[in-house]
């Protein structure tokens, strides 16, 4: 049963922090290049558009859930099982998530990249 | 990739490890805290190695999210687990911890991931909205934007 709340806490900080990582990759690419933007307008307009963009309002709040699903997650399981079964399990996630949600092309490279980091985490952890 | 870009991925990378390193040493200073006494969180803040923890992990997240601006998520994220490996140098050469075997291999991995990712290009172009007709995914020569 202890196993059971375990995974669904894994299951619940994957959903957050992959939900965020897209919201906010996609509030960036609506900023756009910050370095320019800062060249071009000043730190205070980078700001401004950052801070007012509802993706990354949205995936702040997303990011949060999931570092608080992982304090709840961390009182009801081992932190050996929960750390890295969902940093590792996020990397996979979010290239299915990438590649459906923000149209980046997925390509075998990186395919291989999030399964090679992802396995590599698990076997840091072990 | 400009050498600025490189820059900014590799400041991803070491505020994220260090400023966790550092909120790790700072807690374990500050020691366990109560839920009767919620107001020695605030007070951990005054522990320099947690303070110094979150000025980094405020770097980190604003170099993500520069990093963001201008390359795919699927590219950042493997790119920046270099982390996990410096981490564990960290460890074997720094603190003396025992790495185990399956710890290099796993080092190993996150290596290969990183060079594989870090070959192809960082951004996905959308030619769709522009030019139609032309095929959708980047041509190797856009990698060395100006």
């Amino acid at each position: 049963m202890k196993q059971a709340y375990a995974w669904s806490a894994i299951a619940a900080i994957v959903l957050a922090s992959t939900t965020g990582d897209v919201l906010l990759s996609r509030a960036m690419k609506q900023v756009g290049d910050v370095g320019a933007l800062w060249w071009q307008s000043g730190l205070w307009m980078v700001l401004s558009r950052v801070l007012r963009n509802p993706n990354f309002l949205l995936g702040v709040l997303a990011m949060t859930t999931a570092f608080y699903s992982l304090l709840f997650g961390l009182s009801w399981g081992d932190v050996s099982l929960i750390a890295p079964a969902s940093a590792s399990l996020t990397f996979v996630t979010n290239a299915v998530a990438a590649k459906i949600f923000l149209h980046e092309r997925v390509d075998h490279r990186r395919w291989m990249a999030a399964v090679l980091v992802a396995c590599g985490v698990v076997l840091l952890a072990a | 990739m400009t050498l600025r870009k490189y820059l900014v991925l590799a400041g991803v990378t070491l505020c994220a490890s260090i400023g966790d390193s550092l909120l790790s040493r700072g807690m374990k200073q500050v020691g366990s805290i109560s839920l009767n006494h919620l107001s020695h969180v605030i007070l951990a803040v005054l522990n320099p190695s947690v303070a110094l923890g979150i000025l980094l992990l405020l770097g980190f997240f604003a170099s993500y999210m520069t990093a963001l601006s201008w390359a795919d998520l699927t590219y950042v994220l493997p790119a920046t687990s270099l982390g996990y490996v410096l981490l564990t140098l960290i460890a074997k050469f720094y603190l003396h911890e025992a790495v185990t075997t399956s710890r290099w291999i796993g080092v190993l991995l996150i290596s290969a991931g990183v060079g594989f990712v870090t070959q192809g290009p960082a951004l996905t172009h959308h030619p769709a909205k522009a030019q139609p007709h032309k095929t959708e995914y980047e041509p190797a020569s856009v990698r060395n934007e100006p």
